[in-house]
């Protein structure tokens, strides 16, 4: 969706079809706020999972604020519209792939950790990779955009919106990192 | 009925609800302290499996006390039971770990010395190996388990939630089976030196015979359920405090161990298909439920590194073990004394 979203932007601006996008991801945000409140009050009014409780909390927060840092990215492109040149999309568009490939591999990591902690650490390894990869993407398409001629505070604004969108794998890579002590903690010792 | 039985059986009584205080927290005290099970329902669970346990199964490590020492007289019951609820309380009170088998067998001894009968040695270096074989193989029974939950857990891939689930109902068996043992295994520290006196006349229901060691058995799981309902839940809720925090498996593994321990050395019928099949078998005697526990999270702990262990705690554990019975042994001799010279009661 969010892919879609960027994609319909660097083709036609702020379009229908990026607004349909956009709503869509918001929609997906609310109910997961609305979920993640459901799954606190059961937590504690039936005194599930003592243990971890704590844990899952903080988990399910992070993930939510990882949707928020999707939507927040969507919402800054729809109001700020920035121009960016033909030259760069490209390049945004690898560093969108990318940091959507470390999300995915951290939600299947937050899976695992429900069901087997043991394998939360080869889908860590994945998100770690991808986050690499994001960043270094990201520093290329930074150097390329500062090498251009463009006027230096179009170079801040799009370098803006590089880092928002980095920030996704970012993100990421932070849920991974508590993901992996958690699993240990899960994991009988 | 003579009025002053009552009177006499009333230091069993207490001994009872200290035991019922303190050692219910070694059955359900990690699941209590875990928030994993609530303390109502975990009490009233332990109190109907005590008092099951110490009727039906009771009778094996009562006859080992017996041999230890034949009080006949209920004066001399009296003082031996409160001799052994004094120690108890005293190393309570001084923050130290108490057992109440121990502290008996030592009372029970303290009357052997005062009553120059001798101690049977046979019986007593059976009970002074089982202290020791007690902690040391519900150390063992907790690894086995503890390394076979984790080979479990590496293929048998379930859901936390359900995990959880399953825990819970884990936790409420094994409490249930803990509670069993320690009445079958502990009931004859509370009431087995009244048996020789034999203070009831048989009471029939029916057809049913209720003999007057049974009619003891009943007392005295009600005097440890009584303890349970009135004093345990502070000790449950702070049971983790001093050997460190469990997780709710470890709570599990730790309860199951202390739980198979108890009964190995309570179940008469254990003991005998052990005999009939040429097996080693387990003296029945009455073993520390604290002991157990203890033993078995140091195995839980031994499988981090040997420096996981509080050896400190550990120390302050053993010398406790070693202090108990001596006490009790002293008081007894001297409450004994004091019993015989002062209020003119035969104790012998």
């Amino acid at each position: 969706m969010y892919k879609l979203a960027i994609r319909a932007y660097f083709d036609n601006g702020v379009c229908n079809e990026f607004e349909t996008r956009l709503e869509r991801i918001h929609v997906i945000e609310s109910d997961s706020d609305a979920l993640r409140r459901e799954i606190e009050k059961q937590l504690y009014s039936n005194t599930l999972i003592p243990d971890s409780r704590g844990n899952v909390l903080n988990l399910i927060e992070r993930v939510d604020e990882l949707l928020s840092v999707y939507e927040c990215s969507l919402w800054d492109l729809q109001i700020e519209k920035p121009q960016i040149p033909k030259e760069f999309h490209e390049q945004f568009i690898k560093l969108t792939r990318m940091v959507i490939k470390a999300a995915d591999e951290v939600c299947l990591s937050s899976r695992a950790f429900f069901n087997s902690p043991h394998d939360v650490p080869a889908y860590n390894h994945k998100v770690m990779l991808y986050e690499k990869e994001a960043d270094m993407i990201s520093a290329e398409l930074k150097t390329a955009i500062f090498s251009s001629d463009i006027d230096l505070s179009l170079k801040l604004h799009y370098r803006e919106f590089v880092e928002k969108i980095d920030g996704i794998a970012d993100k990421s890579e932070d849920i991974a990192d508590r993901l992996a002590i958690y699993a240990i903690q899960r994991i009988v010792y | 009925m003579d009025p002053l039985v009552l009177i006499f059986l009333t230091s069993g009584l207490f001994l009872g609800w200290a035991l019922g205080a303190n050692d219910a927290s070694n059955v359900f005290g990690t699941a209590v302290g875990t928030r994993m099970i609530t303390w109502r329902t975990a009490a009233i669970i332990c109190a109907v499996f005590v008092i099951l346990g110490a009727l039906i199964s009771g009778a094996g490590t009562s006859q080992t006390l017996g041999k230890l020492g034949a009080i006949s007289a209920l004066p001399g019951a009296f003082m031996t039971a409160l001799s052994a609820a004094i120690a108890v309380y005293a190393m309570t009170k001084s923050g130290l770990p108490v057992s109440t088998s121990q502290a008996i067998v030592g009372a029970i001894i303290g009357w052997n010395l005062f009553s120059s009968n001798p101690t049977d040695p046979a019986t007593l270096s059976k009970i002074l190996l089982t202290w020791i074989l007690c902690p040391v193989l519900a150390a063992g029974i907790a690894i086995v388990l503890f390394k076979s939950f984790q080979f479990a857990s590496k293929r048998i891939k379930v859901h936390m939630i359900l995990s959880d689930a399953l825990t819970r109902l884990s936790l409420i068996f094994a409490g249930a089976l803990g509670a069993y043992a320690l009445g079958a295994n502990n009931i004859a520290n509370v009431v087995g030196v009244f048996i020789p006196a034999n203070p009831f006349p048989v009471f029939m229901i029916g057809s049913f015979e209720i003999s007057s060691t049974q009619q003891l058995f009943l007392l005295g799981g009600l005097a440890i359920a009584l303890g349970i309902f009135t004093f345990s839940k502070h000790v449950m809720m702070t049971v983790g405090d001093g050997l460190g925090r469990l997780s709710p498996t470890s709570a599990l593994i730790a309860v199951l161990s202390h739980s198979i321990v108890l009964l190995l050395f309570s179940s008469q019928n254990l003991e005998s298909w052990l005999i009939e099949h040429g097996l080693p078998s387990l003296p029945l005697v009455p073993v520390s439920s604290s002991q157990a526990v203890v033993g078995a999270i140091v195995g839980i702990t031994l499988l981090q590194g040997i420096n996981a262990v509080r050896w400190s705690v550990l120390r302050k554990i053993v010398l406790g073990w070693v202090l108990t019975p001596i006490a009790a042994a002293t008081i007894s001799f001297i409450g004994l004394f004091f019993l015989q010279n002062v209020f003119n009661l035969a104790v012998v």
